[in-house]
């Protein structure tokens, strides 16, 4: 019996909590919500679907290439393709996104090339992809350092006048993810604060997937974190995470209140992290296989199949043909990744500034000098 | 054309040119716009350019750096100001872990033109956490770039150059010299930023140092010069990168080096220095070289500052130690 906070049960943090958005049942069924509805096309169902499906298997590559040793580590994203793939289907173009080291499916959708985001994994570059043409930023490794980027970034958007247009093909917001653990953290804390005094165009967006590496949501917060947003001073909205249409349809309503310059929001959802932290991570460790199988019940692309199937929106030669696009995606993801080049350790001296140093050239020259003194050179 | 007037109000012409000649240049901290910082630096900046720009921050340093890396991301050059030396460290994994890395992280897709600006050192009879110099922590820290002015002329210039760099720069104000008048030329081409400058030349020894000990150094190589010792006084200007062509330069002609700063000793400014000067003119030198710091204990109480703080005694003794070998 510990005396360091001996009750974590609090209200809302269990496991089937009852005040979440949700808009389709883990058994597929639709659902209404007083305040949020989905209105998108056959079309739209059938694209997020088939984004989880290809998420699910960039992840599980990239699990399968760390276990061969091709990468170093890898961060898991399974059980949470929903939460990802709902909030990047609610994005236009002028929106910019701040991830954590964990959003495979939002990274995938933006356009992300796969293999460069294995390079970061792999040790071959710092994780470097076309920011600009993605409007993706590069995965954070720090926890929670990114929402404070993402906050400066959308005063920099304020700034340029992309907030609360009569056009709204003018507008654009940010979307800041970040985990239940980095909730605790104090640059998440002072990203709200900023974020709510300047009233910017950002919307964080929380994917709660219950555990922080071994620590329950219990060791990070007694409240439900949805409610921490009204002390901040903006809205709070708890979604089901593993249900894509909640997800869409409460992310596309934080995104355009933001776009119209009605200041931030916080997105909560609840979700769960299927598997380990990354590829270091044992999970036995530390919770129930009972847990887990319990969530495997609310899976977020077998819901769907579920309700694409029933209503006759999709048939067996749909899923055979996404079956073999996955096989085949799955395929260049490992020729990708061995197709990755080791640098070249000279290149970091000229990667430190933008305006090298003389004491720096000095010290290349050096290596550079060090290295060509073996017979051949390098 | 030249005029004459404080640190200060030097400080606060430069941010006003570099605010009229880049549209992108924005100031943020706390407390600098109605007030015009605690110290006066940015005063009248937001009435003219207005809340846009010289912006009123939360007091959250590590918020304040961490929103101007957005910033900076999204094309703006912020100009952030640290009220006091002591209040960087909430910040300081911000500067650390983002600032200074971001070039790197991402292979020079996303430079961090940013200026972080620090009254630091001591003499001002401050309480805890006023006086400290974290100078060699920053320099320490590769990707990030570490300058301080010593007087009006260069504050005018130097805060422009590191405005337009395109490197982060802790940008060091030595608080107990920003009333400290002296000429400013508004028209001369400056030197380079990074570029030390011999600010009085001498033929015995040579004093390295920069920000609020410049002028420490210059009175104390007044007294030698009337006992006959003509000092070098070398005023590094930046620390990091640290301009090694002018430093060997001088200890070739002189033979004889001090190091002076207000900081603490152990793995300071002056080992760097120090070890540098053992590595390239170890046969040259006709002395060790000396180090005249504050001690590796935390910044004293004020009433005892002085004691503490570099003083004219305690260099001149060097001085001496320094040419008795």
């Amino acid at each position: 019996m510990s005396q360091l906070g001996a009750d974590h049960h609090s209200r809302g943090l269990e496991r089937d909590p009852s005040d979440m958005v949700q808009l389709l049942t883990p058994e597929g069924e639709r659902v209404e919500h007083p305040d949020f509805s989905w209105h998108g096309t056959e079309d739209d169902l059938r694209r997020m679907y088939r984004d989880m499906v290809i998420a699910r298997r960039y992840d599980l590559e990239g699990t399968a290439l760390q276990r061969h040793g091709e990468l170093g580590l890898w961060p898991p994203l399974q059980g949470q393709e929903a939460a990802q793939v709902g909030a990047s289907h609610a994005l236009n173009d002028r929106d910019y996104i701040f991830p954590t080291y964990r959003e495979h499916a939002v990274a995938l959708h933006r356009g992300v090339d796969p293999a460069d985001m294995l390079a970061l994994w792999r040790g071959t570059t710092m994780g470097v992809w076309d920011t600009k043409g993605t409007g993706f930023f590069q995965y954070g490794i720090v926890i929670g350092s990114q929402t404070l980027h993402a906050t400066g970034y959308a005063m920099g958007m304020q700034l340029d006048g992309m907030v609360g247009n009569p056009d709204p093909d003018h507008n654009g917001a940010v979307l800041a993810f970040h985990g239940d653990g980095a909730s605790s953290q104090g640059d998440v804390n002072e990203a709200y604060v900023f974020a709510a005094s300047y009233n910017s165009p950002v919307v964080f967006f929380c994917q709660n997937n219950q555990w922080a590496i071994s620590e329950p949501i219990s060791r990070q917060t007694r409240i439900p974190l949805y409610q921490r947003a009204q002390g901040f001073g903006f809205p709070g909205i708890r979604v089901d995470g593993n249900d894509v249409l909640a997800v869409n349809a409460v992310t596309a309503w934080a995104m355009e209140r933001a776009r119209q310059g009605q200041g931030p929001a916080f997105i909560e959802a609840f979700t769960y992290r299927m598997g380990a932290h990354t590829t270091s991570d044992d999970p036995s460790k530390y919770r129930l296989a009972e847990e887990t199988e319990h969530w495997r019940l609310k899976d977020p692309i077998e819901r769907l199949r579920v309700h694409l199937t029933r209503n006759g929106l999709i048939d067996d030669d749909w899923l055979h043909a996404l079956e073999q696009e996955a096989d085949e995606f799955g395929a260049s993801v490992r020729a990708a990744c061995h197709g990755l080049t080791n640098p070249d350790l000279e290149q970091i001296f000229a990667q430190t500034y933008a305006d090298i140093t003389p004491p720096l050239v000095a010290q290349r020259a050096e290596h550079v000098a060090w290295v060509s003194s073996f017979e051949g050179g390098k | 054309m030249a005029a004459t007037m404080t640190l200060a109000k030097a400080l606060n012409a430069g941010l006003r040119r570099a605010l009229d000649a880049d549209p992108k240049v924005l100031l943020a901290g706390e407390d600098i716009g109605k007030l015009g910082g605690v110290f006066r630096i940015t005063e009248g900046l937001q009435k003219d350019f207005g809340e846009d720009r010289v912006i009123d921050s939360p007091l959250a340093e590590s918020g304040i750096v961490g929103t101007a890396v957005g910033l900076a991301l999204r094309g703006y050059r912020p100009v952030v100001e640290i009220q006091f030396d002591g209040f960087v460290f909430p910040a300081f994994d911000q500067i650390v872990t983002q600032v200074a890395k971001m070039h790197f992280r991402t292979h020079g897709q996303h430079p961090m033109p940013m200026v972080i600006r620090i009254p630091y050192g001591g003499g001002i009879g401050g309480i805890e956490h006023h006086s400290e110099s974290p100078e060699a922590y920053f320099a320490h820290t590769p990707g990030l770039k570490v300058v301080t002015p010593a007087n009006a002329n260069d504050g005018y210039w130097m805060i422009q150059q590191a405005v337009a760099s395109n490197d982060p720069v802790i940008f060091l104000e030595p608080k107990r010299r920003y009333h400290q008048k002296g000429e400013v030329d508004e028209t001369s081409t400056p030197m380079p930023l990074h570029q030390a400058r011999v600010v009085r030349p001498g033929r015995a020894v040579t004093l390295f140092t920069y920000g609020p000990m410049v002028k420490t150094c210059l009175d104390a190589a007044a007294i030698a010069a009337d006992e006959g010792q003509e000092l070098e006084v070398v005023d590094l200007r930046s620390v990091s990168p640290i301009d090694w062509v002018t430093v060997f330069d001088s200890v070739r002609r002189t033979k004889r080096a001090i190091v002076v700063h207000e900081a603490q000793r152990s793995g300071g400014i002056g080992a760097e220095v120090v070890a540098r000067l053992h590595e390239e003119l170890f046969y040259v030198m006709e002395s060790p070289v000396l180090r005249v710091t504050g001690f590796d204990t935390p910044y004293p109480m004020s009433r005892v500052e002085e004691d503490y703080l570099p003083n004219l005694d305690r260099l001149l003794d060097a001085v001496d130690e320094s040419l008795s070998h």
